[in-house]
């Protein structure tokens, strides 16, 4: 829980007693720094009702293609997909590639973009104006995941509990795994189903 | 001579207590809140330094006013003494120390083994938290971890505790047996999202809570109204966070420099009228106590009184909510009493004893 400080906090002395500089880089974190504008991100939220049903559309047509993607080969066709999938997602949500796309429980407001990569909801410093704690100029994520979800047929799924991010997977397409995932069930759905 | 006090092991005041029925910890905050009591917990400053009389010196003016006490995890990202450290000192002195666990600093492997360490040594509570971001503190330049949050951290522990395993499912030979807590902040946007994300960590495995500083109490019976139609107050003990401002101008500084913390404006205008700004801001805080307390929902009170700590016990005293109950108090035990009544005169008096004197003496 956070506590009250003294009038002059350490950091700000931390920063003072720094070596002085002609180059000052922005006064922002170095996640922010790999990242340009969020008008992109805010557009895709205000928008999530459409891009979910879009992606569940997508999502079908990618296990439609599961047969072509057994047949190349998962791994063959990673490489390609991967490249294709970090660039649209990367565009559309400022994706950071963890490997395990939550966009549709979080009001497609990637979760991976807040400083603390928070996957279960906002933390307590959220800024009266609806501001992140750590990027006083950007909006919380999760405040935007909150409104996006409202937008969204399944936008409750904002209340399951995620599990922590496994980043052995991290740089590895979530698109391909949903779908090879999605074909498993299928495929164990339909065997004792078959033999009944 | 004192008599054996209401939660305390006999066999030593630093053991865990009886288990009971329903209790999934072994500690005295557990014991309280489930008995229906109104619990008060409080939060040491840590010290930043390596001697273990700070931790004690810090503790001891909490004596028989609250109920369990938060051991915080580098807060604010500051660096001081580990939670781990605190707690083991507190517990050994059979004070119940609140862990507080923060996401910031460690990551699965480290947390999960200091869960179990703290446990062994008797820490009956975590809370978990996913902490400050360490452009906060004094080290800008640290890495920040945030390898779980809050809320995964619940589950682990949880998990750890309820199925006896790691994260990655090895198992544990003895699970730790713990009350496990969260922070909630009714105060920070998005507002109606609050309540809902509260449920979200009851089902991650919170038994109680502790809030942000409450300053503005309409905001909070609304947040508490929600909580209860949810059902919340039922599955979870929810103890209110308060604490006194030492001046306006504190009040200003923090409104605007510390994220989360909402302080209103009537707050400032009345301390900036008082004529002795401490004294109001120590008022303030029995008020919004006496207030809060009313509330249904409400379990306890969590006062955070940082650098004045000396009125956490006027503050709890003056606003009468322990009902006349004592908590739980470190009191000289008898068989001490006993050993320092005999042997007492050999710190002071001057004596040299022969072994001749000795044998006569024995006979």
């Amino acid at each position: 829980m956070s506590e009250k400080q003294p009038a002059v906090t350490q950091a700000t002395l931390v920063k003072k007693a720094a070596p002085k500089s002609d180059y000052k880089p922005a006064d922002v974190s170095p996640q922010r720094r790999v990242q340009r504008t969020f008008a992109v991100r805010l557009w895709s939220i205000r928008h999530s009702r459409l891009l979910e049903w879009f992606y569940s559309r997508f999502a079908d047509a990618f296990l439609l293609l599961h047969p072509l993607w057994k047949g190349i080969g998962y791994g063959r066709v990673e490489a390609p997909v991967k490249f294709v999938e970090k660039r649209v997602k990367g565009f559309m949500f400022d994706c950071r590639m963890c490997g395990q796309c939550v966009l549709s429980s979080t009001g497609m407001s990637c979760p991976m973009n807040c400083p603390k990569q928070l996957r279960n909801g906002p933390c307590g410093g959220v800024r009266a104006n609806g501001n992140c704690e750590v990027e006083p100029d950007m909006p919380c994520v999760w405040v935007k995941a909150w409104e996006g979800s409202r937008n969204m047929v399944h936008g409750d799924k904002i209340l399951t509990v995620q599990k922590p991010v496994d980043q052995s997977l991290r740089e590895t397409s979530a698109w391909l795994r949903v779908t090879a995932q999605a074909a498993a069930a299928r495929e164990t759905a339909q065997t004792p189903g078959a033999s009944a | 001579m004192t008599a054996l006090q209401r939660d305390e092991n006999p066999a030593g005041i630093h053991l865990p207590l009886d288990p009971l029925p329903g209790h999934t910890s072994r500690g005295r905050l557990e014991r309280v809140l489930r008995r229906g009591e109104f619990a008060v917990t409080t939060e040491l400053n840590p010290p930043d330094s390596a001697d273990p009389e700070d931790v004690y010196n810090r503790a001891k003016i909490f004596d028989g006013w609250v109920d369990a006490i938060n051991a915080v995890d580098a807060s604010g990202a500051n660096c001081h003494m580990s939670s781990v450290g605190i707690c083991a000192l507190l517990t050994r002195m059979g004070y119940a120390p609140i862990m507080q666990i923060a996401c910031r600093d460690k990551n699965r492997i480290a947390i999960q083994g200091d869960v179990l360490g703290g446990a062994a040594m008797g820490v009956a509570n975590m809370l978990c938290l996913t902490g400050d971001g360490v452009q906060a503190g004094d080290q800008p330049g640290a890495k920040p971890v945030f390898d779980l949050d809050s809320m995964s951290l619940l589950e682990t522990i949880r998990i750890m505790r309820d199925n006896g395993k790691f994260l990655s499912g090895r198992k544990l030979t003895t699970p730790p047996q713990v009350f496990l807590g969260c922070a909630v902040n009714p105060f920070a946007p998005p507002y109606d999202f609050r309540p809902i994300h509260l449920g979200k960590k009851i089902a991650a495995g919170a038994q109680f809570a502790q809030t942000q500083y409450c300053f503005d109490v309409p905001m909070f019976k609304a947040f508490m109204q929600k909580a209860r139609d949810l059902g919340h107050t039922e599955k979870l003990f929810l103890l209110c966070g308060v604490g006194p401002l030492a001046s306006a101008k504190t009040a200003k500084w923090i409104r605007s420099n510390v994220p989360g913390i909402h302080i209103p404006d009537a707050v400032i205008k009345r301390l900036e009228g008082a004529q002795d700004q401490k004294k109001e801001g120590k008022q303030l805080c029995i008020d919004i106590i006496n207030e809060v307390k009313e509330i249904p929902g409400v379990a306890g009170i969590h006062v955070m009184a940082y650098r004045q700590e000396e009125y956490v016990a006027e503050i709890v005293d003056e606003s009468g909510v322990l009902k006349g109950r004592q908590p739980w108090k470190r009191e000289i035990r008898r068989d001490d009493q006993i050993v320092a009544q005999r042997l007492d005169h050999i710190l002071h008096d001057e004596i040299t004893e022969t072994q001749v004197d000795m044998v006569k003496t024995a006979h």
